[in-house]
């Protein structure tokens, strides 16, 4: 889960990590309130989970209330790359004396966890990466160690950070390990840190990313970070019958069980709809094992419910669950919706295979049902339902 | 032969007496998995009755090892006690440890990794968040499942339990040596590179199929070793050509960041270093019938 940048500001602060004072707003009467708490000089910052927003006008300096009011006013509701701004943070400002990169990510490659530090601040790590890598320093963090102040130490110098910073610099270095770890984020960065002409170290912006997994661990973050603005409406409907769901943009509704082989069905459904009008896969539907008719109603619901979807692929690999419980849930599902008084019009193709495969398909063929039709590959099931797609389209 | 899991080995499930442990440790008897007990200290001195079988729960992982001489240990342990569990198991110095559990956070999955390397890697693990190892007709540890194909020449890893088992099927006339689900998480203890070193060394795999997905590098760095290491035939086959960037799809670590991760780098990367790469599950199938059918 990324988190935006306020609430990354807010998860720096509870760690002790110094931040400027600030706050968030939703309206631009909101960014007044705060303004005139913050004092004459503000900077106004979208909140958005994309990087490239000062170059579309999402931060503005104010150096009034009124100018805090009118700048808050034009972000507010902006688009920035498909991302529509719903939150402004409001600071007060800070003079800069020097911009640094600072950052600890998961290693996946090497199982461990890695610090990422440079001089060269403000900008694109990646980019520095290119042009001065001998301004970047890579280390790799003894997860059983962490970051003792030893350690941090050694970071700022093999960094290249001024000598009179590395006091405080120590300092913040363990307290975002900290944060690191006692909040199961797999990436905090820092870009820019800066020094002031004061001498003093400040995190003037906050990338978080947390570990959903370890979301039984921190119950309250859950809730102040849960994003409901930012979610698909069908996604946050998925969600809450606790499905597996990624809205996509296309007229395929899929649904399988197991991600590797839902995703494997997209790219067929994908090459199949070359040859028919370019239809696309409209979404990634995992079921999971032990597909219940319940579950298989649900998901249909869901797929259904997408106006863009034009014929659905119920793909399934019968492992542990039988097929032909799988055939009864897709005749269950289609009942239990006509009970909910849903209207299924769309066309329905089902590839069936694994355990228990000819009992499932003998099921699908009985039922006789006018919306389904059962293929026998997947390859070959992809392109019936991206005909019947292109056709409804 | 068959990598990591033989009619040889001796099998313990540590969360036996959970529900998923006790459905699988039926499965696994079933599918002839010589299962010599399981380990959940609140029941320990137990006896849990299977079908065919009643198994003695133990303490620890140490105390199963010490009076069962057990080598291999399933994990069913939930996400929350998984860390200690897995822990435990490299504490016993038990050969090969397979996590089934789905949902680790992945700051425990490093911790346990991190502590197999203190220990000198003494301990195999497989998974996290994997379907486990199966060697037709001789073990099978995990919850792949056992019907679907019996013995042959083909050695599988795979990240995903469902594309594993489509292949399987796929290719039931040909038959496997060893299926190895190494997991979908973004931090995962054996890796396609430690199974394709086993299977060019196992005599019974002919040929292997690789199976990838989107997120980490994984399988450009398997490929790479590919090049320089394996005179076997390769097949491959990458999920996630159409998955955007930033949404994790179904797996942890099926996630596009940036330019990191993509299928096209990934199939690219297996290509060059000769692997035949299918476009789908049939297609790779196909393709390694035809290695196959040419050994």
């Amino acid at each position: 889960m990324d988190l935006y940048e306020y609430q990354g500001r807010a998860l720096f602060a509870r760690h002790s990590v110094p931040v400027l004072d600030g706050g968030v707003a939703t309206t631009p009467q909101e960014a007044v309130e705060l303004a005139e708490r913050l004092g004459d000089r503000v900077v106004v910052k979208a909140q958005v989970k994309v990087g490239g927003r000062g170059k579309a006008g999402g931060v503005k300096l104010a150096d009034s209330v009124d100018e805090a009011k009118t700048h808050a006013t034009d972000i507010l509701g902006m688009d920035i790359k498909g991302h529509t701004v719903e939150k402004v943070m409001l600071t007060v400002t800070a003079d800069i004396d020097s911009e640094y990169y600072f950052s600890y990510l998961l290693d996946r490659a090497n199982r461990t966890f890695l610090c990422i530090a440079s001089t060269e601040g403000g900008v694109e790590i990646e980019e520095v990466a290119k042009t001065a890598p001998d301004k970047v320093v890579k280390k790799p963090i003894d997860a059983g160690v962490g970051v003792t102040p030893e350690i941090a130490g050694e970071i700022a110098d093999e960094a290249g950070f001024p000598a009179d910073l590395r006091d405080q610099l120590v300092e913040v270095f363990v307290r975002l390990w900290d944060a690191f770890v006692a909040e199961d984020a797999t990436l905090v960065e820092v870009n820019p840190l800066v020094r002031t002409p004061e001498g003093k170290v400040l995190a003037l912006d906050a990338k978080v990313t947390l570990d959903e997994n370890a979301g039984f661990r921190h119950p309250e973050n859950a809730e102040a970070f849960a994003d409901a603005s930012a979610v698909d409406p069908l996604e946050q409907r998925a969600k809450e019958q606790d499905l597996n769901y990624v809205k996509l943009d296309g007229q395929v509704g899929i649904i399988g069980n197991g991600a590797g082989l839902v995703m494997s069905t997209l790219d067929v459904v994908a090459y199949a709809g070359e040859k028919h009008g370019g239809v696309k896969p409209a979404n990634f539907l995992d079921i999971g094992g032990g597909a219940s008719a319940a579950v298989m109603a649900n998901s249909l619901e869901v797929v259904l419910s997408d106006p863009q979807v034009k014929s659905v692929f119920v793909n399934v690999f019968g492992g542990i669950t039988a097929c032909d419980e799988v055939a009864n849930g897709i005749i269950g599902a289609l009942g239990t919706l006509a009970e909910r008084g849903e209207e299924v019009d769309k066309p329905l193709v089902a590839r069936i295979d694994g355990n228990n495969a000819e009992a499932g398909r003998k099921i699908l063929a009985d039922a006789n049902h006018p919306l389904i039709t059962v293929v026998e590959t997947m390859d070959a099931a992809a392109d019936k339902v991206a005909e019947l797609a292109n056709q409804g389209a | 032969m068959a990598i990591f899991l033989n009619e040889n080995s001796k099998v313990i499930v540590q969360g036996m007496t959970g529900s998923e442990g006790m459905k699988h440790t039926a499965r696994m008897l079933k599918a002839g998995t010589n299962i010599v007990g399981g380990v959940n200290p609140r029941k320990a001195g137990q006896k849990v009755d299977f079908e065919g079988a009643s198994l003695p729960v133990f303490a620890s992982v140490a105390e199963a090892m010490a009076e069962t001489g057990a080598d291999t240990s399933v994990v069913f342990v939930p996400p929350a006690f998984c860390k200690s569990a897995v822990i435990e198991a490299i504490d016993a110095e038990i050969g090969v440890a397979i996590v089934i559990t789905e949902g680790i956070p992945v700051h425990d999955s490093v911790a346990f990794w991190n502590h197999a390397e203190s220990k000198g890697n003494k301990t195999r693990i497989v998974g996290p968040n994997c379907p486990g190892i199966a060697s037709p007709d001789k073990s099978n540890a995990g919850i792949t499942p056992a019907d679907i194909t019996g013995s042959g020449p083909i050695g599988l890893v795979s990240k995903s339990g469902t594309l594993t088992y489509q292949l399987m099927y796929e290719l039931r006339d040909i038959g496997f040596s060893t299926s190895v689900g190494i997991g979908g998480d973004p931090v995962i203890g054996t890796t396609h590179i430690d199974c394709l070193r086993a299977f060019e060394e196992d005599p019974e795999t002919k040929a292997i199929v690789m199976i990838g997905e989107i997120g980490g590098d994984a399988e450009e760095r398997a490929a790479e070793y590919i090049a320089e290491h394996v005179t076997k035939p390769v097949v491959g086959y990458i999920a996630g050509f159409t998955a955007p960037p930033g949404k994790t799809m179904g797996h942890a670590g099926a996630i596009i960041s940036g330019s990191a991760g993509t299928a096209e780098a990934k199939k690219e990367a297996l290509e060059a270093a000769g692997v035949k790469v299918g476009k789908t599950p049939s297609e790779t199938a196909n393709l390694m019938r035809e290695v196959i059918k040419s050994l």
